[in-house]
């Protein structure tokens, strides 16, 4: 288990390696110079002479390879270079608002499984009755509503109407429940489904015949030979909502006005504040990288036949 | 190409009679399509108003006989501006499919196919794509080639390819071993020969089913980005946009919000449940949950 860790930990590097490659890439083929969008920023009349001193100051005159050396060394020193608007060192404007984004995704992660794994199961065990029918058409709606719009749903519900919870902003637990829900909704959805598919999938198997044929009793079946099982796709599943929760708390926190990175990325994205949404990007890429290969080793450690097999082809 | 080819041993059909389970879920799944393709295609003839015409005299209006949805804050008919917004709405996503079609079948079709050293850089590469989450990487390419439309499209495309490239490859290895490519190859026909006439259409029907399933997903990608304010820029009629205009009216004018939303929701759910029924009819071995 120990060799399967430290074989997915070194997979990171070229991973992330690989990222920043592309991301650097990306930014050179870019439309427009760097240096003029530069000088806008800061307010200067793109002259020949500003550019040039602009392309120097910004080291675009280097090779580009140094450049990219250089980009990258600096990035492992945890320099990220300056914001062009805010004149502050990227990454502690970067450390200062990624908290409340992940502590909002985080709370939508552990919402999502302990709501999910439960609607999941009861839709399996009552198949074809109502509360399945329930749970599908609850599915249902949840794969299809924008989150965005449901938020402000919430807000004319319980804030507007009812005067239960804050309508925006950051505080105690009463200001996570909405932005919590309006972002899980869709993963809820989807898990509950997959879980239902999985669990009715493992009860036809034939090692679950076996166990009713000894006389286990259907709680015991459905506890120790269903779920276990059905439970794996559920947990391969997390990883991806992991970036679905990232990428849904970024457009739910300009709902409501939840002072995370989204908000802070997009006015970067407005002003083409290069540096900002470099660091942006690979932040948000090397915890959803990080977070799959938790559930990488969560699966292994789960499921013996992968683990073996991992370790055989050590 | 029908969707039909999918499956060799059916009758021929037709696209005019797609093969899905005739209930009245899908029924009326079908109607909303096409009314949504109606709306989108004949907006001017459909439209009471045009979409931008501003009238201050007007402005946040209930419903009533000359405006049914009520009006704007800026006295702009409401229904007007969700038919126009189909047109962004359908056109956008449309436009994504074709281009990740074309990228997907470009780069799996080649991985897939070639082999080889080939296929590793290739599939290589997808891992690198693979690694954002989508609305991150979305995030990213906007951020570096600018706000826009053209930019979303480009930027939604390049952010889902890789899932489609690797489901290419993973669909040309399969068939590649199949009796219809190896006779074809036994009679003499050439690589290219092979992949255009043998491999892309049993590869697009697959596609389709997938794509159809993705639609709504992509829906509300573009929505979320305009609602964002990074896709069209105002004045122009676009259910994510509407969203956004209308928050500041959220005490006074809550339908302003919930109109544009309700449409979303309504064609999205529409194009899951034809994107289930196709999937659930046509290819029983995808079944279970898609998603990214």
């Amino acid at each position: 288990m120990a060799g399967f860790i430290l074989r997915r930990l070194l997979l990171l590097v070229p991973i992330l390696l690989g990222v920043s490659i592309l991301m650097f890439v990306i930014i050179r083929m870019a439309p427009g110079d760097p240096a003029v969008a530069y000088l806008k920023l800061s307010n200067i009349p793109p002259t020949p002479s500003a550019v040039a001193d602009a392309r120097h100051t910004l080291g675009l005159d280097r090779p580009i390879l140094a450049q990219y050396a250089s980009w990258i060394r600096n990035a492992v020193q945890g320099d990220f270079g300056i914001s062009h608007v805010t004149r502050r060192p990227v990454i502690d404007d970067i450390l200062h608002y990624l908290p409340a984004t992940l502590q909002l995704a985080g709370v939508a992660l552990v919402f999502t499984l302990l709501v999910s794994v439960p609607l999941g199961i009861w839709s399996a065990r009552y198949k074809d009755r109502w509360p399945d029918h329930l749970v599908r058409g609850f599915a249902f709606l949840g794969v299809s509503t924008p989150s965005f719009w449901l938020g402000f749903l919430l807000v004319l519900l319980f804030s507007l109407t009812l005067k239960w919870l804050p309508p925006m902003g950051k505080g105690g637990w009463q200001h996570m429940i909405m932005p919590v829900l309006a972002v899980s909704f869709m993963s809820l959805a989807i898990n509950a489904r997959l879980l239902r598919a999985s669990m009715l999938e493992t009860a036809s198997s034939r090692h679950v015949l076996y166990a009713r044929l000894r006389g286990l009793t259907d709680g015991q079946v459905e506890r120790s030979h269903i779920l276990r099982n059905a439970m794996l796709p559920i947990v391969t599943a997390t990883g991806m909502h992991v970036g679905e929760l990232l990428g849904g708390t970024l457009v739910i926190e300009s709902v409501f006005g939840w002072p995370g990175i989204g908000r802070y990325a997009v006015t970067a994205i407005y002003s083409r504040d290069f540096p900002v949404i470099q660091c942006f990007t690979l932040f948000l890429v090397t915890i959803f990288v990080i977070c799959n290969l938790v559930v990488d080793i969560l699966y292994a450690w789960l499921d013996p036949r992968i683990r073996l097999n991992a370790e055989a082809a050590l | 190409m029908t969707l039909a080819s999918l499956d060799e041993h059916a009758p021929r059909r037709t696209l005019w009679r797609l093969p899905v389970p005739d209930t009245w879920l899908v029924r009326m799944a079908l109607a909303i399509v096409v009314v949504l393709a109606i709306a989108a295609i004949a907006a001017p003839l459909v439209a009471p108003y045009d979409p931008n015409a501003v009238d201050l005299t007007q402005r946040l209006q209930g419903p009533s006989l000359a405006h049914w949805l009520g009006t704007d804050h800026l006295g702009r008919d409401e229904l007007s501006r969700l038919i126009y917004g189909t047109r962004v709405s359908l056109g956008s996503v449309a436009l994504c499919i074709v281009l990740i079609m074309a990228l997907a079948i470009a780069v799996g079709g080649a991985s897939g196919y070639l082999g080889g050293r080939v296929d590793q850089a290739v599939m290589r590469f997808c891992d690198i794509f693979l690694a954002f989450p989508t609305v991150v990487l979305a995030l990213f390419l906007i951020g570096i080639l600018g706000t826009g439309m053209v930019n979303v499209i480009i930027a939604i495309a390049l952010s889902h390819f890789a899932w489609y490239a690797r489901m290419v490859r993973g669909l040309v290895l399969s068939f590649r071993q199949r009796d219809f490519v190896l006779a074809s190859r036994a009679a003499g026909a050439g690589r290219v020969r092979i992949f255009m006439e043998h491999l892309l259409p049993a590869i697009m029907a697959q596609m389709i089913v997938l794509a159809t399933l993705d639609i709504g997903h992509m829906m509300l990608h573009v929505a979320g980005l305009s609602f964002l304010g990074l896709g069209v820029q105002t004045p122009t009629a676009e259910w994510g946009v509407m969203i956004n205009d209308a928050r500041q009216f959220v005490w006074s004018n809550p339908m302003l919000i919930i109109w544009p939303g309700l449409a979303l929701l309504l064609s999205v759910m529409a194009f899951n449940i034809l994107g289930d029924a196709v999937r659930d009819r046509l290819d029983p071995s995808l079944h279970g949950d898609h998603q990214h």
